[in-house]
């Protein structure tokens, strides 16, 4: 049979460089690397190679170095190489194409086509080392308006929030008050590993945010953080029960997710060993289908009885978030989903990451987040209700300031998921629906996890969050801004650069220069 | 006292640290010249024991109560002021007693035709190049084994 | 003539100023000269490109009239408004603001007065307070009938402003004819050329007026947070989005006037989290639910409303703002030379403290009808 699928890249190994040490051989789970027969020389399969840069990256003289394969289909601007090749494998097998990380299709990156203001001369700058600088966040549900009541003889126009005990007519609902606007993202233990959910689940605590168990229930390693943990309910309800509502941040129902909008998952049963079946409350061996749609919510009003059977389950003590992907009428969605309840909305854009998605719809389905972000904190304000939930924005956010802009945008916080693998170790080969990732992340391969020391590698993630929190306030110092709130919705901060009219209008800034 | 201890719960096999201990304590103390140029072969003194899916690297502990002090025949085994454990050179005849006495298997037999090598705790250049260079923090140098780094 | 598009309103425009305020809390009243010798005295401050004042008090006779202040740029202008206010309300009174001819002050509008209430069925059919009612009237004369504007209309009280220094415009309104218990003022800077008459200060929302220094940051994100309640950010101009803020907290929420001032410039975390947890508890949610109107960069304001003001720093004190206190009188002003101008030797000269509010009242002796701010007017 004829192997039409040539390999995508070539590892090159600098035969002067190369000591034979052979750590190349022992770490590559794709068996790229291995000793010919003689035991002393080295050779590669470039076919088993996704360029995920474990080898190159640990091999102590850098003697390899990986390329695309030079070969090439003859050209054609319409018959791109990557269909062809997708051609090949489909024709080899039969069945869907299947890609893991964010689309990485070459659509308008919003992000990068807006610029920041900073304080000159009418204004001033405040320097964040000297002075104070806020980026603590309350995420949930509140009120139009707050209303203090003392004693009974006290007339209510003269009673203060500092009058002698004054007090709230009505308690807040359920706030997640957060140190700082970034939130690690749903990744549920199956498509990554334990070690990276604790990881994250260390440095979320240490950093006084939270981080999202997914759909995959949460493991008894990671009750320890359980009040750092966003649990998720999600179609296949996985892991959900009593305690594991009672003791999270919050609650999110998870709708859709960017980077497969419309599409369920399918844990094969092979992979539901004891620790996954345990997890998740489903016998071992079993498939985990999450089935695309939640099967007891085929409208809003159906969304609503589910926030409300969530609350009522932990007695009003929990937000609960709905998860969203950005579609076509994301705005007129959102709107619903606040009005059933929801006291924060994720809006998870088209560019967000996954385990794994069908191909074809990870590249063509959805919208980027920005827009979708943008339009949908207008409509609430139009609606005047953009007060009353939280907003966070997801969907390959990549650094800091792409932060800034979201919340400039208008949204309260921000979740990251894909940034923070790459922190401890990801290098984005996006097969992580192989289950062999090199880098002890998207696997459950014991010889490959132990590859991630959560130890160690939540103190990476640590320092990805602290060094982000940190050029937030540089940047907002910069604007003038001394509270993360005041950034909020502020547009004005934002000028768009090359854009349209249109999306301009779209995304509520006006243009460079303007 | 700072030794280097293997956690081998995370432990990875993939023998980088026989790799760059051999290369520090080759002649020239450069990766590609010890392993390529350097006429005798360099030899690491951490082992790693095992296979990627169970391993852990080994060196000489240090121990409190050598055997190896204790059964060298001309003395040159010896404790130093540090409380590590080296070999004078100058008195070892090459008998191999230490070799076969270490019931770690943290000694071995040396590059040249008397001496025996083993862990020095890399104290000329600071922290063992070992635990330097381990990519899964499966080798730590601390002050016992619960930690204290 | 300046072009339309570089007016407030068309473009957002930072102003550095000059400030002042002067209260005689046992409600006596007294001339417009000792404000515009105090704003003089911070003549530099200003660039001659806007002064103005607020007074209260002062038309005891039609204190149960809305005191409506308009601009004209046409007589097609006015005729249209009038009818449009003739259909509204009704006028008691109207004319001409008296002005007097000052060699610096050009191209004035024509300035005209009317007393007005609304018309009785018209408000009852409306269903909305009769505040309310005003309120939407007159941001809808603003934003919809080019060439004119109220530029103030409160009860028993008056916005006097226009392009030059304020000392001059002072003269120009002859403001030494009134007699106020309480004077607010200011001089402006402003970082281009508008020569538009309305886009002076202080700015007047009913009662509200006021006067501002400093260029906050958060204007956008405080813009798009009142603007969810119905407001209209016409001028873009901070000191309008401050006096809808006040509105909204005080008029429409029914927070009294240190809650508001709290929300504006909350405390800092960092002190929430050392209160004791029952004023955390009450400040968190202040933060959590009005997050939206916290107001941050530097200003500094004051306040004014029938009975009193307030005077307000920002919580980083990133503006100037001096307080003295001399028997009944209360001085704030931007600088201390425009107090002692006055008032030599205070009894107690103080700086407005970042983020806590001076509020100073009249005393209730039967001058004036009471109105309590806080109060939910339904």
């Amino acid at each position: 049979m004829i192997n039409y699928t040539l390999p995508e890249f070539l590892v090159d190994r600098d035969r002067d460089r190369c000591i034979q040490c052979g750590v190349c051989v022992r770490q590559c789970a794709n068996e790229v690397h291995f000793f010919a027969p003689d035991g002393a020389s080295l050779r590669t399969d470039d076919a088993k190679c996704v360029n995920c840069q474990r080898c190159a990256t640990l091999c102590p003289t850098h003697a390899i170095s990986i390329r695309k394969n030079p070969n090439q289909l003859r050209e054609s601007a319409n018959w791109q190489p990557q269909l062809i090749r997708e051609i090949y494998k489909q024709a080899d097998t039969g069945g869907v194409l299947l890609s893991g990380m964010g689309n990485p299709q070459n659509y308008p990156v919003y992000w990068d086509k807006l610029l920041l203001n900073a304080s000159q001369v009418t204004n001033p700058s405040i320097d964040p080392l000297r002075e104070p600088m806020e980026t603590r966040v309350m995420i949930g549900r509140k009120p139009d308006s707050l209303n203090f009541v003392c004693d009974a003889k006290t007339p209510r126009e003269k009673c203060s929030i500092n009058s002698p005990g004054s007090r709230l007519a009505e308690p807040l609902p359920p706030q997640l008050e957060l140190k700082t606007p970034i939130l690690f993202s749903a990744m549920s233990f199956g498509s990554i590993s334990l070690n990276a959910q604790k990881s994250l689940a260390m440095a979320a605590q240490r950093l006084g945010t939270v981080f999202n168990c997914g759909e995959g229930g949460l493991h008894a390693d990671l009750l320890p953080y359980a009040k750092n943990c966003v649990v998720q309910v999600a179609s296949g309800r996985f892991g959900v029960y009593r305690d594991y509502l009672m003791n999270s941040a919050a609650i999110e129902i998870k709708v859709g997710q960017g980077a497969k909008p419309g599409i369920g998952g399918h844990l094969p049963g092979e992979k539901v060993n004891e620790e996954v079946s345990k997890t998740r409350r489903i016998p071992e061996g079993t498939d985990a289908l999450s089935p695309a749609p939640h099967h007891d919510i085929y409208s809003i009003e159906d969304l609503r009885q589910l926030i409300f059977a969530l609350k009522e389950a932990t007695n009003y003590t929990k937000p609960v978030f709905v998860k969203i992907a950005a579609v076509h009428n994301a705005a007129a969605i959102a709107s619903g989903t606040a009005r059933a309840g929801a006291d924060a909305i994720i809006i998870d854009g088209f560019r967000g990451g996954t385990g794994a998605a069908p191909t074809r719809v990870r590249d063509n389905v959805g919208i980027p987040v920005e827009l979708a972000l943008a339009v949908i904190d207008q409509r609430l304000r139009d609606e005047g209700i953009r007060h009353h939930v939280s907003l966070i924005a997801t969907g390959s956010i990549r650094c800091s300031t792409d932060v800034v802009k979201a919340i400039a945008l208008g949204a309260d916080a921000v979740y990251i998921a894909s940034a923070a693998l790459i922190s401890i170790g990801c290098h984005l080969c996006r097969n992580c629906y192989t289950g062999k990732c090199n880098w002890g992340i998207a696997t459950q391969r014991e010889d490959l996890t132990r590859r991630l020391n959560p130890e160690e590698m939540s103190l990476r993630a640590e320092n990805l969050i602290h060094a982000w929190t940190h050029e937030l306030t540089e940047i907002m110092g910069g604007m003038g801004i001394n509270a993360i709130d005041s950034l909020r919705g502020n547009r004005l901060m934002l000028r768009g650069i090359g854009l349209s009219q249109k999306e301009l209008d779209l995304l509520g800034v006006l243009h460079a220069g303007e | 006292m700072k030794k280097v201890y293997p956690r081998e719960e995370w432990c990875l096999g993939c023998k980088l640290c026989e790799v760059y201990c051999a290369a520090a304590h080759s002649r020239t103390g450069d990766l590609i010249s010890a392993f390529k140029q350097e006429p005798k072969k360099p030899v690491s003194r951490i082992v790693v024991e095992g296979n990627t899916q169970h391993s852990i690297a080994i060196s000489c502990r240090h121990c409190t109560a050598a055997p190896c002090v204790e059964s060298c025949i001309t003395g040159a085994m010896q404790r130093r002021p540090d409380g590590s454990i080296g070999c004078d050179e100058t008195r070892c005849v090459g008998c191999m007693t230490c070799v076969l006495v270490c019931p770690f298997g943290a000694v071995h037999k040396g590059e040249g035709n008397k001496t025996i090598s083993k862990c020095d705790l890399c104290t000329e250049r600071g922290t063992p190049t070992c635990v330097e260079h381990c990519p899964a923090f499966a080798l730590v140098y601390q002050e016992n084994e619960e930690g204290g780094r | 003539m300046l072009k339309n598009s570089l007016r407030e309103g068309s473009v957002r425009i930072p102003a550095g100023c000059a400030i002042c305020g002067i209260i005689d809390r046992t409600g006596k009243r007294f001339s417009g000269d000792e404000i515009m010798k105090s704003i003089a005295t911070m003549r530099e401050r200003s660039n001659g490109l806007g002064g103005g004042f607020a007074a209260y008090g002062i038309y005891p006779q039609y204190q149960d009239f809305y005191a409506l202040h308009v601009f004209y740029d046409s007589t097609e202008a006015k005729e249209r408004t009038e009818a449009f206010l003739n259909t509204h309300f009704y006028i008691e009174s109207s004319g001409r603001i008296p002005t007097v001819k000052v060699a610096s002050v050009t191209s004035p509008p024509r300035i005209w007065r009317y007393f007005a209430k609304p018309d009785r069925n018209r408000l009852s059919e409306s269903g909305l307070t009769e505040e309310e009612y005003v309120a939407q009237c007159v941001l809808r004369v603003n934003r919809q009938f080019d060439g004119a504007y109220i530029f103030s209309c409160g009860k028993n009280m008056g916005v006097f402003k226009g392009v030059g220094y304020p000392e001059e415009i002072g003269e120009f309104y002859q403001l030494h004819h009134y007699e106020a218990y309480l004077w607010t003022a200011h001089g402006r800077f402003p970082t281009n050329t508008p020569g538009w008459w309305g886009g002076a200060h202080p700015f007047a929302l009913l009662d509200w007026t006021i006067v501002h220094n400093g260029e906050i940051s958060s204007y956008d994100a405080n813009r798009r947070y009142v603007e969810m309640f119905g407001y209209t950010c016409k001028l873009q101009t901070d000191t309008e989005v401050i006096t809808y803020l006040y509105d909204l907290l005080v008029r429409k929420h029914g927070l009294d006037l240190e809650t508001a001032s709290k929300v504006l410039t909350a405390p800092l975390w960092e002190e929430i989290d050392r209160m004791t947890p029952e004023q955390q508890e009450k400040y968190k949610a202040l933060r959590a639910v009005y997050a939206g109107a916290l107001v941050t960069g530097p200003f500094s304001i004051i306040l004014g409303f029938n009975g009193g003001m307030v005077a307000l720093n920002d919580r980083l004190k990133l503006r100037a703002l001096i307080a003295a206190e001399h028997g009944d009188r209360v001085y704030v002003a931007s600088e201390e030379s425009a107090i002692r101008v006055l008032c030599p030797t205070p009894d107690k000269v103080w700086a407005v403290e970042g983020g806590k509010p001076i509020i100073e009242w009249v005393r209730n002796d039967g001058l004036w009808p009471a109105i309590a701010k806080g109060s939910n007017h339904d």
